[in-house]
């Protein structure tokens, strides 16, 4: 149960994927209008984001290796399909909004990221868990874009108008708004020194992803190992090539002797 | 005179000019349009032109001593922003949305990207775009009935009528008068609408060297071109188009920035055809009459790319060949 509870921690804030990992970038920009199209964004993917890891783990056996892709695809697919129908079925107007981007969830980095990274490798309780908190984190980054983006440019929090309409800055609820609010909460998460993509010294994204402070340590270490492998080679060619010559000597010296034999 | 030879590095050909005095000379050369503007649209443009600078040169020094960055409040640019802002807004556009505009201006478009010499398109234009794009409404509303200066003189008091710009007009299909046009007694943006006063401050900023030719003269001449081949040779739509709108403010003042604008001469051209054609295509085919901010900012953002394929050959060398 433990694994399950740092799963979800993981998803939600250690490896955030919309503010620590910077995936799903997509839906992220476009949908985030208002705080309930993120939110209902957010939920979509986390219901598609479950079951596809749940199938994805209980198959993890079955599914050949050379093929694992499209068989991902096969599964987040069938799922999106039932969210899809779903929605069109209960919350119409939800789907309206979403538009485009509820069939685009097949392809969201996210799911398929989960899918290689975790669900693939891990059992099933652990991987719905990861689902839960990786939907729940990218639920919380949504909404948290939606809401900024509502209130300064349609000056509503949930639909709730809170500023009369000459103060709404139309800006923000545009495509340009979404790059600034998520530049700008970026820029806060990085100034409060919060795990982000830009700021992890030593973190789990390939090179600690601080490249501020970044001397290259991985190309050093990177470095090492190639002329470590380097010399191991030369040390086995020299090895080869004195071995050969020992060969040859003792050869050379028992055709030697077998001429002195002859004569 | 000692007769040893002095050996230094280069630039050996050394010029008075800094940013500061680069900076001035725009100003002064917007003073007539400036002025004009103030005559036209009356007080509320004189409260939009101090509001605007003022809250420029502000953010930049709060900015600056927050950041506790070296202070370049004094050379001007900051002002010059400011100016430019109000020049392209509507004599009724509300302050604070204008005071708003000005901190886009500054805080976001320039000193985010690393203040002067950093930022990547025109800070004014960014801004009369962000204002654009947010308030519609606003920032399309244009009053006139005469110009205000000139009310005031004759005791007439007439209310300012709200009504499309002449450049609107004409994309209706409908007509206006060229004279009027010319001199500046049309609605539009505070800056804009006066072609002789903009071309007197063009003229002195040419002949202080502060701009070269390149640039406004390509971008004006390959509109007029595009303009001929779809108006059909009208030269009479040609000459309205050319005093229409905020074609000679953006050619001679906002597309010649020294930061946003290719160094190279041949990059300059290629700017200028770029933006003439983008400004065509907006005017012509967009949905708005007017596009000379858009075209401007757009190929802003293709300066480092138009640099990249311009790069003069030094004496000597071969040359960039293919990319290498």
């Amino acid at each position: 149960m433990n694994s399950c509870m740092e799963r979800l921690k993981n998803g939600i804030i250690t490896e955030n994927p919309t503010f620590v990992m910077m995936l799903g970038m997509c839906p992220t920009l476009a949908v985030t209008s208002s705080a309930v199209n993120g939110l209902g964004m957010g939920l979509s993917t986390t219901a598609v984001l479950i079951m596809s890891n749940m199938f994805i783990s209980l198959l993890r056996k079955v599914i050949p290796d050379k093929v694992r892709i499209p068989a991902y695809i096969v599964i987040v697919a069938s799922f999106v399909t039932v969210i899809q129908l779903l929605l069109k079925g209960f919350v119409p107007s939800l789907d309206k909004a979403l538009g485009v981007y509820i069939p685009l969830i097949v392809v969201n980095c996210i799911i398929l990221g989960r899918a290689e990274a975790y669900a693939s490798k891990n059992s099933v309780l652990p991987s719905i868990f990861d689902g839960i908190g990786m939907g729940l984190g990218f639920t919380f980054g949504l909404t948290c874009i939606g809401i900024c983006r509502e209130l300064l440019g349609s000056g509503a929090i949930f639909g709730k108008t809170v500023i009369p309409e000459s103060f709404h800055i139309t800006f923000f609820v545009l495509a340009p708004g979404a790059f600034l609010v998520l530049a700008f909460l970026t820029a806060i998460q990085n100034k409060l020194k919060l795990p982000s993509a830009t700021n992890v010294p030593g973190g789990d994204i390939a090179c600690g992803g601080n490249c501020a402070e970044c001397i290259g340590c991985s190309s050093v270490a990177n470095k090492g190992l190639i002329e470590a492998e380097r010399a191991a080679a030369k040390a086995a060619k020299a090895q080869a090539a004195k071995e050969a010559a020992e060969k040859a000597k003792a050869a050379k010296a028992a055709k030697a002797a077998a001429e002195k034999k002859e004569d | 005179m000692s007769k040893l030879l002095n050996i230094s590095s280069s630039p050996h050909v050394r010029d008075s000019s800094s940013t500061k005095s680069i900076m001035w000379d725009v100003i002064i050369a917007l003073i007539p349009a400036t002025v004009f503007g103030i005559w036209n649209f009356g007080i509320n443009a004189l409260i939009l032109i101090a509001a605007c600078v003022a809250t420029c040169v502000l953010t930049e020094y709060i900015w600056q001593k927050c950041m506790k960055l070296p202070l370049t409040v004094s050379d001007g640019s900051a002002a010059l922003t400011g100016l430019l802002l109000a020049l392209n807004l509507s004599s009724k556009f509300p302050v604070w949305m204008a005071i708003l505009g000005s901190v886009f201006a500054i805080l976001i478009v320039k000193q985010l990207f690393g203040g002067l010499g950093q930022n990547f398109m025109n800070p004014a234009l960014g801004a009369r775009c962000f204002l654009m794009v947010s308030f519609a409404g606003q920032m399309t509303s244009f009053a006139y009935n005469g110009a205000v200066g000139f009310r005031y003189l004759s005791g007439k008091e007439l209310e300012a009528i709200t009504g499309p710009t002449p450049l609107a007009v004409i994309k209706a299909g409908g007509d206006a008068n060229l004279l009027d046009m010319f001199l500046g007694n049309i609605g539009g943006t505070i800056g804009e609408t006066s072609v002789i006063a903009l071309l007197i401050g063009a003229a002195y900023l040419l002949a202080r060297r502060v701009i070269t030719w390149r640039i406004p003269i390509t971008y004006i001449a390959v509109f007029a071109v595009f303009t001929l081949l779809y108006g059909g040779f009208d030269l009479r739509y040609l000459a309205l188009e050319l005093c229409g709108g905020g074609l000679m403010l953006g050619a001679f003042f906002m597309a010649t920035d020294y930061v946003t604008s290719p160094i190279t001469p041949k990059g300059q051209i290629l700017f200028g055809a770029l933006l003439g054609i983008l400004t065509g295509v907006f005017r012509f085919f967009g949905a708005s009459a007017e596009g000379v901010s858009y075209a401007i900012i757009i190929c802003n953002l293709l300066v480092p790319l138009i640099e990249r394929v311009t790069i003069p050959t030094p004496f000597g060398k071969e040359g960039i060949k293919d990319g290498k």
